[in-house]
């Protein structure tokens, strides 16, 4: 009797009933796009921030990371453990290798300028190789394609040229020298030497400080022949999920079937652990800033998501409660009916709230393949690429109509329990 | 024995005074007619017999219960479980079907039982008609059905207020056969009328005015006066 009740309203109220639907499957849509890109959007993020600058760290294994991290110079952070040279075109064998974009190994020198008492670093470097690889085919790399957003007044040095140096501004700077000049120095092993100044760049970071030479000159000086100290490495990679990083805590939990999904797939881990295999003694580590500028933007995302689906659960439970009212008030001579025949106010209730959380689940239902698409669109038009549907949206967006959707009922059960079967059977 | 006893009962709306100081008691299977002008307190007084009002002074005493003392759930558990009523506009759930609308009364009351609900339709002259919605009806079957689901629970009391107040002649009649009826079975009877016709049917007959029980006499006089 009680849904025979329920059918009988709905059928008799459906316009009203529509519009209430309509009301949550608004409400519920946006929820359900904002919460799928949001569950989603960590990995989109990902693609948009790896595609700047070096992702990975190659050192020697064995020698402390910390001298990167905290430009400490000698003693302290450096080993003297090196990587070997000529086995770097080895990168490009590996099964990634066309992911590589660029790499470039560095090697630190400590000198001094000759004519001021003033000590710096030098770093060794490729500026634009080419590589002639076993497999018969070349290619060109080094820091002109890994640092493409430096600002660079002049150009690069010749790889092949002895004698040509670049140095960060601030350096420059504090050595009064500018394009053109000659920096006169000297080395870790005491002997003079110059070079000219072929550029002064800007890269906005600890660099600034420091001077770069073709590697083979920082290897002169310092004895070190063949040998490079670390290398960076620009890859393009696949955003990690669930089981790259699992991988990267311990690749051995893996199942033989994961570990070559995860193998053959694009994740920075897998990289990493490509290039280990490949140079001897090598550990390949992912770059902590980007990890942790990632996270901060996609805090701030999921922060605005997260505001806006509140936003619109408040809006959807107003305009709920708007009709849910008028459609009480439409039928207070029903009501009083009900009550004058013997029904109780939690009777009533129980009946109101049937019939809105019903077309509450229509709406919300309807509501939540609305948002779907919207969240494709959003994934298209913001991330260009597609928002993988996450179960976990259905119950979270589910409890939230039920909660928007007793909420909005709240101004009509005080209405409805108010209602006195006198007042409304007699028109008063 | 007394089913129902009103004592200095009052019933003020602001400054309107409804009802004042009426006594009043009716004896079990009794049919007892309520006339009076317009505004002279009868559907006041109907309201606060049939647990829907709640008297602004004085005790009334429903079947060993004093109805004062009771929260509005415990009136509308009188109202379910003793009290029958019928309004003078035929109110009907309008999607529900006469039938439905019957079973309705069953449900809140105890268990739906189609069966019975289709006699007492049937006791009303509409068997033909129970599956039909109240917009199918003709305002004289409208009225047939509130019947029908008044007197389904068998409540010991029967409260009408007008019932035949928008009902032609024929109607009329069928509704008064009605009553009949349950006055022979034992039913205790209060109708608010109007009309005298309609009123020389009850063993004794109150006139209100003013909100007072002005004169009381008995069907049979009032037939005679007319
Ligand atoms: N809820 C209310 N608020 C204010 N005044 C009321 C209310 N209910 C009834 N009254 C007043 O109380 C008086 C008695 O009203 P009541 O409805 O009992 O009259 P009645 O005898 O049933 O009249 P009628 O024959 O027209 O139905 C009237 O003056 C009416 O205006
Ligand atoms: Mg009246």
């Amino acid at each position: 009797m009680f849904f025979r009740i329920v059918k009988g309203g709905m059928v008799r109220q459906r316009k009203k009933l529509l519009l209430i639907a309509l009301t949550v499957m608004l409400g519920a849509s946006l929820a359900t796009a904002m919460l799928n890109v949001m569950l989603d959007v960590g990995d989109k993020i990902n693609r948009e921030l790896k595609t700047y600058g070096a992702n990975l760290n190659v050192i020697p294994r064995g020698a402390s990371f910390l001298g990167d991290l905290y430009g400490l110079e000698g003693g302290a952070g450096v080993s003297d453990k090196y990587l070997r040279e000529d086995e770097l075109g080895r990168l490009k064998t590996i099964f990634w290798a066309y992911n590589i974009v660029d790499f470039a190994p560095y090697l630190e020198a400590p000198v001094k300028a000759a004519d001021k008492d003033l000590a710096f670093t030098v770093v060794g470097t490729w500026f634009a190789k080419t590589l002639h690889l076993p497999t018969g085919e070349s290619v060109s790399t080094g820091m002109r394609g890994l640092k493409s957003w430096w600002t660079l007044e002049g150009e690069w040095p010749d790889d092949d040229a002895g004698d040509q140096a670049v140095l960060g501004y601030v350096l420059a700077r504090r050595l009064g020298l500018k394009q053109g000049d000659k920096l006169r120095y000297s080395g870790p092993d005491g002997k003079p030497a110059a070079a000219r100044v072929v550029g002064v760049f800007n890269s906005g970071s600890s660099e600034d400080d420091q001077a770069f030479m073709p590697l083979a000159t920082v290897q002169g000086m310092t004895g070190l022949g063949g040998l490079v100290q670390r290398v960076e490495v620009s890859a393009l990679t696949t955003p990690e999920n669930e089981l790259a990083r699992r991988a990267a805590r311990s690749p051995g939990s893996l199942s033989a079937k994961e570990w070559e999904t995860w193998y053959c797939t694009a994740y920075i881990s897998a990289i990493a652990y490509q290039i280990e295999e490949v140079l001897t003694d090598a550990r390949a580590k992912p770059i902590l800033q980007v990890a942790a500028s990632e996270g901060a933007i996609l805090g701030k995302v999921e922060l605005l998501m997260a505001l806006l689906t509140v936003l619109s659960m408040v809006c959807s439970a107003l305009a709920l409660s708007n009709l849910v009212t008028a459609s009480v008030m439409e039928r207070s001579t029903e009501i009083g009916l009900l009550k004058a025949i013997g029904a109780t106010d939690l009777d009533v209730l129980l009946l109101i709230l049937a019939e809105t959380l019903l077309t509450s689940a229509v709406g919300a239902a309807a509501g939540y393949f609305l948002g779907l698409w919207f969240s494709r669109i959003i994934g298209a038009a913001v991330f260009g690429a597609a928002i993988s549907v996450s179960s976990t949206a259905i119950p979270l967006v589910g409890a939230l109509v039920v909660f928007v959707t007793a909420l909005g009922c709240l101004p009509a059960i005080k209405l409805l329990l108010s209602l006195r079967p006198t007042q409304v059977l007699h028109g008063r | 024995m007394n089913i129902l006893e009103l004592r200095g009962v009052s019933m003020t709306y602001g400054a309107v005074k409804a009802l004042q100081n009426i006594d009043l008691a009716v004896k079990q299977g009794e049919w007892l007619a309520i006339m009076g002008p317009s505004g002279s307190g009868k559907t006041t007084m109907m309201n606060i017999v049939g647990c829907m009002d709640k008297a602004s002074d004085g005790s009334v005493v429903l079947d060993g219960e004093e109805l004062s003392r009771l929260s509005p759930k415990g009136l509308t558990a009188i109202r379910r479980d003793k009290i029958g009523l019928i309004f003078q506009q035929f109110h009907l759930v309008p999607y529900l079907t006469a039938l439905e609308n019957v079973v309705l009364a069953q449900y809140y009351h105890s268990m739906p039982d189609e069966a019975e609900a289709l006699a007492a339709l049937g006791n009303v002259g509409l068997g033909e008609r129970a599956r039909h919605l109240p917009s199918q009806l003709s305002g004289g079957e409208q009225q047939r059905v509130c019947i029908a689901r008044a007197l389904i629970n068998c409540p010991q009391l029967i409260l009408a207020d007008e019932p035949t107040g928008n009902l032609d002649e024929a109607n009329e009649k069928l509704v008064l056969k009605i009553l009949h009826r349950l006055h022979e079975s034992g039913s205790t009877i209060i109708v608010v009328t109007h009309s005298p016709e309609v009123g020389e049917h009850a063993e004794r007959v109150i006139i209100l005015e003013h909100g007072k029980i002005a004169r009381t006499t008995t069907g049979a006089k009032l037939h005679k006066s007319a």
